[in-house]
């Protein structure tokens, strides 16, 4: 039995000692999270973000929507009934990062796409008093002013594939022509849609000449909850 | 006078102008995190608030707030005190000389700028409590591993033959922080010349590694540290021995191994697997009891010597923000049960009960060593004014209380309105509903922290008067006077 005193003169002895203390509940509990095979159970619709959502993703990021606003809904029958049906592991699997957030100070988002018109989303987001008086939300006119600047979209979708996101070929060579079109309204929009099903397109920020960070940032809101068509699905597929 | 110099020559020449530095950070560092918090509360409040510039917002300027309280404020106490704690327990000056010293100093002052200006511009990785983006993280990682090296290497030739009890926490807490910080921010950037990186792990994975890092972030920089300090600082103004030393050997490892399995508890009900829930809960509930063996520890230590907190107030900010210690440690473990968290989690409650642990432990501790170690560092011959420590306790313990009773009131309120329905079985309120219910509980902790902010002030003025060398004429009583005067060697 090794008496504390000895560790209490050694000092390597001690940090080491307390690296393997602290080593081992982050490993019991990280690393099956990477081996279990139920923690992601495969959902059909599940897809990489389009180049326009990633970067309006980005902007979401920016502004810090995250710490007012959750995206995972819980498995309650007031929060299915406010916000649309829980959510699941795989709705975030190409999240880099997730973006669950931990305070509500608004909504939850993880359902929003769809529910709102992008017209109400460029009004709430200019002045949100405006549509809703009573919020605490700030305003955001801004974004309907600066002109959309990314040089580097496809090298955004590379890094994203690095880190395990299934962009194709075919994806990163058409970024910066998928990141025009979305917002545009008179684009063909047939070759996006079937590299990207459900995306919303034709023009967000009511500006149909230009590519603002308003565009981008409502065709990522207009995304979400999207993806994985929930009629569909019998209620034991989604058991995880 | 020969005897004199005989005693000073026998003790080491500590390099304390690092500390007095360091110390002095916390004290601006304190006041810009207490006033950047104050006015983020006050924007939730008043919206209009939220400057009509990019960023003025609230999402740009809460993580300002956070950091610079945390990382910036509690960095640099933590920083302060380990190195004078370290040189004194060890009887050695700092290992690697005042160069590296400076260097530890103006790196750390260098990476809090890095990371605070990135907010204001909005570059950040969107992970709370790990904002700062790669080059950030990789900066910040030289400086720690430099600050492991003066750390460590002055355990290493020290002159005592024991590690003292308060080494061992801060040890633990530079450890461990360098083990989160890398692994929670993995990360590939987009460009070398670009700000812009995208983390290694996605969504659940993701997750649950952000609520390792952030829950120890809780454990072992504002929790282990800070027990540093305290195992230091309470029984020097108490002038009593540590109360047990097995309650503290015992209490140190079981608080280190239990507090890394506490993170799924942020991540309650949502897409983590059910399993490691019911762990992180699990773990967090036994946490309780280190964490309590830690207050007993430090409030035991003023055995025989309660009668000291009727009139000195820097001892009353130690013993106090130990007493809100074992209150956050209790309201955690109960937060993290699974039931109890489906009412509180993404409420007020949550930051109400941050909050209780920022306030009434982490920066009341910070407020007691710094009450300590000016008048020694700076050779004066006592505070300034010990009245207006009082002031400064009895205005922030107010802020505290209506802070976080008020986060208590909105938390549960919004908590339970969002999962009111009514007698037709429709929902009662619509979210907007409950936000607009918020709104007097919001100014209360807009006060609140208007209070604290003042008594911070109050002690940057008392301490600046202090490093002048100035004393304010006070009544006391002759004993007591003597007992606040600092003691010098004969």
């Amino acid at each position: 039995m090794i008496r504390h005193e000895t560790i209490e003169r050694r000092g390597l002895l001690l940090a080491l000692l307390i690296l393997i203390t602290v080593s081992i509940g982050g490993l019991v509990e990280i690393v099956p999270l990477f081996t279990i095979e139920s923690t992601i159970e495969p959902v059909q619709g599940v897809r990489p973000y389009s180049p326009l959502e990633l970067v309006g993703r980005n902007i979401y990021i920016r502004e810090g929507c995250y710490v007012c606003h959750s995206q995972m809904i819980r498995p309650f029958r007031d929060e299915v009934e406010r916000y649309g049906h829980y959510s699941l592991a795989a709705e975030s699997m190409y999240d880099h990062p997730f973006q669950w957030g931990s305070k509500r100070t608004g909504p939850d988002l993880a359902r929003v796409g769809g529910k709102y018109s992008n017209e109400w989303h460029v009004a709430h987001l200019v002045d949100p008093q405006s549509v809703v008086p009573e919020s605490v939300m700030p305003k955001y006119p801004f974004l309907r002013e600066r002109e959309l600047e990314v040089e580097d979209i496809a090298a955004h979708l590379e890094t994203n594939r690095l880190v395990g996101v299934p962009y194709t070929d075919e994806m990163i060579a058409a970024a910066a022509e998928d990141l025009r079109n979305q917002a545009d309204p008179e684009a063909d929009h047939e070759a996006l849609l079937a590299r990207y099903p459900k995306a919303a397109v034709g023009d967000f920020d009511g500006q149909p000449d230009r590519l603002t960070e308003m565009d981008a940032l409502v065709a990522y809101l207009q995304v979400l909850g999207r993806m994985v068509d929930f009629s569909a699905v019998t209620p034991t597929q989604l058991r995880q | 006078m020969a005897e004199a110099s005989a005693s000073a020559r026998a003790l080491p020449a500590y390099d304390e102008d690092v500390v007095r530095w360091f110390a002095l950070a916390a004290i601006f560092w304190g006041i810009v995190g207490f006033l950047v918090g104050t006015f983020i509360a006050f924007q939730l409040a008043y919206p209009w608030l939220n400057l009509p510039v990019e960023w003025g917002t609230f999402g740009r300027l809460r993580p300002v707030h956070t950091s610079a309280v945390i990382f910036a404020f509690g960095g640099n106490v933590l920083l302060a005190t380990s190195l004078y704690v370290v040189q004194r327990t060890c009887r050695v000056p700092l290992f690697g000389g005042p160069a590296l010293a400076a260097f530890l100093f103006w790196g750390y002052q260098l990476f809090i700028v890095l990371a605070a200006s990135g907010y204001v511009l909005g570059i950040t990785q969107g992970r709370e409590y790990a904002e700062p983006e790669w080059y950030v993280d990789l900066w910040l990682t030289l400086v720690w591993v430099v600050y492991l090296v003066i750390f460590l290497g002055t355990i290493l030739t020290r002159r005592e033959s024991h590690i003292y009890v308060a080494n061992w926490f801060y040890l633990a807490f530079i450890l461990t922080i360098a083990v989160l910080h890398i692994f929670n921010n993995l990360a590939i950037p987009v460009s070398f010349f670009g700000a812009k990186s995208y983390s290694l792990f996605a969504g659940v994975q993701d997750a649950l590694t952000q609520w390792w890092y952030g829950h120890n972030a809780v454990g072992f920089f504002l929790t282990a540290g800070f027990l540093g300090i305290m195992y230091y600082f309470v029984p020097k103004q108490a002038e009593r021995p540590v109360y047990s030393y097995r309650l503290s050997i015992v209490h140190f490892w079981a608080l280190i191994f239990l507090y890394i399995w506490a993170g799924p508890h942020h991540l309650h009900y949502t897409a983590l697997p059910d399993w490691a829930q019911v762990l992180g809960m699990t773990f967090s509930v036994m946490l309780w009891m280190p964490s309590w063996g830690g207050m007993i520890n430090g409030l035991m230590t003023l055995s025989g010597a309660w009668d000291k907190l009727r009139w000195d107030p820097v001892l009353r900010f130690l013993v106090v923000s130990v007493a809100f210690y074992g209150m956050s440690t209790f309201e955690g473990p109960l937060m993290s049960v699974r039931q109890v968290n489906a009412l509180s989690h993404y409420t007020d409650w949550t930051v109400g009960h941050v909050h209780s642990g920022a306030l009434g432990w982490v920066a009341f501790v910070s407020f007691g060593a710094l009450y300590y170690l000016v008048p020694r560092l700076w050779k004066a011959d006592r505070l300034y004014s010990i009245r207006l420590v009082e002031w400064h306790f009895w205005i922030a313990t107010l802020g505290i209380v209506l802070y976080i009773t008020a986060m208590w009131v909105s938390g549960i309120m919004q908590g339970l309105m969002w999962r009111t329905y009514d007698h037709l079985g429709f929902l009662q309120f619509s979210f907007v509903e409950t936000v607009e219910a918020m709104h007097p509980f919001y100014v209360v902790r807009a006060l609140g922290g208007v209070l604290f902010t003042a008594g911070a002030l109050i002690m940057a003025y008392n301490l600046w008067r202090t490093m002048r060398r100035e004393v304010r004429e006070e009544e006391w009583l002759p004993s007591q006077l003597g007992a606040l005067r600092v003691a010098r060697p004969a």
